[in-house]
């Protein structure tokens, strides 16, 4: 046993001792699944004839991908689930508006330590608190929920150091995709990341979150920051709790390890259509652009709110801009503090807690041969609508500052 | 358990928003997913896989989302077993999880053309190709083998749950 964070976590999860490459049954502590992939899981229960949930003070649904629903059938995928969460239990069931899922996760349950699954691939957000947090398909999670457990192989820690603190103008976006041009979509497939923040006011929780969230576009089984006293300011402040932070044991073995000097960073584009496509902003400058996203789970926290607010102060966007805060929480901080109004007078399109543009659902579908900068996590052809549409993915920094000025622009003009 | 057909082939990086667009997500009906697979790369694979074929895949198959209906999706369109390169871990467990073969051999789009005849043994990870070129892949082993032989994760679960 290593002593990485990971093998600590699966291991009391499994009540053995772990090491990368064993196959190992965990327990769950923690289970979601949201409205676009629980009526799957649910249909999976029904054919087994199980429709139970082994803990309910361990699951949580959110409804987000087709919040509101913007289909007859969305409608009627939304009615149905309600009936099983009456007719279960569900304890923790977030409705239309509340937000999406992840973020709902990261503000209200998830802890570090915790072993996470849900119906979603980017459920590796709440890795930003020390979780080791993965999704699945719907079968995978029907039967977790049956069951209470599930099988997994154990990844093979790879440590990220970060230090320094970033640029003006650099957030945790750009660090995602740094790494994602370094290694390559699926760089990390078999690994679970692990983020030592060396100095951990320099990187807050909302870049965390967007790191952990990308990790899945890394190929990684999970991406966790290794819980610091950021982490417990996080949960103190939003949660009112006091969480002891659980660290690796010194000498761990990692697989490999990297380190990233948080100020050397500049902010960085994905360029069509992968997400390893990545180019730093002065390569792409002038590029015009159709069509700005500000939101999704990577993206739609205050801290985006804020600078896209700071950018576009007293302007007016050149760009059609839709800007979606990922929850109701998130949406009244911004609102509380003016970023809602800013935002709003500039010309954007404005409302909250759903995942909306980001996968082609609704509130704002890419067309034909369109160019858009979203700062979601995916830009595979026909991501966010047509297949001719071109998306680039950034920074709510550098979408905001593309918005104002009708094309790819670097945001380091209009702050500091 | 020895699976074979013809081979069709597809690059690096399929990920599932291509395998199975996010739109046809609202549906699970194997019949409906399968006219759809692979619209925005090949309007016309569902037509070619239609005879029953190996598909042939690059780096990170399925890579992406962890929507189950990109693995039902190809077997309901005829794909028989998928031998890729490398795979992304959740579309690795929905591929099992549906009586789907998935085996890993990197170099493979280099070794396999298009319409070549694939013969694959999936416990032992053994392919002959066209009758007589030997490969071999990792072989699916443990959990994955034995939901596979339960012919996917529900039957696999039926006597446990």
């Amino acid at each position: 046993m290593g002593g990485t964070l990971t093998e600590k976590i699966l291991g009391r999860a499994s009540n053995r001792d772990v090491s990368p490459g064993d196959i190992i049954e965990v327990s769950i502590d923690l289970a979601a699944f949201h409205d676009l992939t629980g009526y799957h899981v649910v249909e999976v229960m029904e054919k087994l004839g199980k429709v139970r949930v082994w803990d309910l003070d361990r699951f949580v649904v959110a409804f987000d991908h087709l919040a509101p629903p913007p289909t007859q059938r969305a409608a009627e995928i939304q009615v149905g689930l309600r009936k099983f969460v009456k007719s279960t239990g569900v304890k923790f069931f977030h409705d239309v508006g509340e937000g999406i899922l992840h973020q709902i996760l990261l503000e209200r349950y998830a802890l570090p330590g915790q072993v996470i699954i849900a119906a979603d691939s980017h459920t590796t957000t709440v890795g930003a608190v020390g979780a080791f947090a993965q999704g699945m398909g719907a079968s995978d999670v029907a039967a977790a929920l049956i069951l209470g457990k599930t099988w997994m192989m154990v990844p093979e820690p790879f440590m990220v150091r970060l230090v320094g603190k970033p640029s003006l103008g650099v957030m945790g976006k750009d660090l995602a995709l740094y790494l994602l041009g370094e290694f390559g979509a699926e760089g990390f497939n078999g690994k679970s990341l692990e983020f030592l923040v060396e100095e951990p006011s320099a990187f807050p929780m909302d870049y965390r979150a967007t790191v952990s969230n990308m990790g899945i576009e890394m190929g990684a089984d999970a991406a966790m920051f290794i819980p610091d006293s950021e982490t417990v300011n996080y949960l103190r402040m939003s949660r009112d709790i006091e969480v002891k932070p659980i660290a690796p044991d010194p000498g761990a073995r990692y697989v490999d390890e990297f380190t990233v000097d948080l100020g050397k960073l500049e902010p960085m584009v994905a360029a069509p259509h992968s997400v390893d496509n990545v180019k730093p902003i002065d390569e792409l400058e002038g590029v015009e652009v159709d069509y700005v996203f500000i939101g999704s789970c990577t993206n739609g926290r205050i801290s985006d709110m804020e600078v896209a607010a700071r950018i576009l102060k007293g302007r007016r966007v050149r760009s059609r801009c839709i800007v979606i805060p990922a929850s109701y929480d998130q949406y009244m901080k911004s609102l509380d503090a003016g970023y809602i109004e800013v935002l709003s007078r500039a010309g954007c399109v404005v409302t909250y807690g759903t995942c909306g543009p980001c996968l082609g659902g609704h509130f704002g579908i890419a067309g034909p041969g369109e160019v858009v900068v979203s700062t979601g996590s995916r830009n595979f052809r026909g991501r966010m609508g047509h297949p001719d549409a071109k998306i680039y993915l950034s920074s709510a920094a550098v979408a905001a500052a593309s918005a104002l000025e009708g094309r790819l622009a670097d945001p380091r003009r209009y702050i500091g | 358990m020895r699976i074979e057909g013809p081979a069709l082939k597809v690059g690096d990086k399929v990920d599932t928003d291509v395998i199975i667009p996010a739109k046809y997500l609202v549906h699970t009906d194997p019949a409906i997913l399968a006219q759809h697979v692979m619209e925005p790369l090949d309007p016309e694979f569902p037509k070619k896989a239609s005879r029953g074929v190996i598909l042939i895949a690059g780096k990170a198959f399925g890579m992406g989302s962890s929507r189950e209906q990109a693995a039902i999706a190809l077997k309901a369109a005829g794909v028989r077993a998928v031998v890729a390169e490398s795979f992304a871990r959740i579309f690795y467990r929905n591929a099992i999880n549906n009586g789907l073969p998935a085996l890993a051999l990197p170099g493979i789009s280099s070794q396999v053309n298009e319409g070549d005849h694939v013969v694959i043994d999936v416990e032992t990870g053994e392919l002959i190709i066209n009758g007589s070129r030997r490969l071999k892949a990792k072989p699916i082993t443990g959990v994955a083998l034995e939901i596979l032989r339960s012919g996917g994760l529900m039957n696999y679960l039926k006597s446990r749950v």
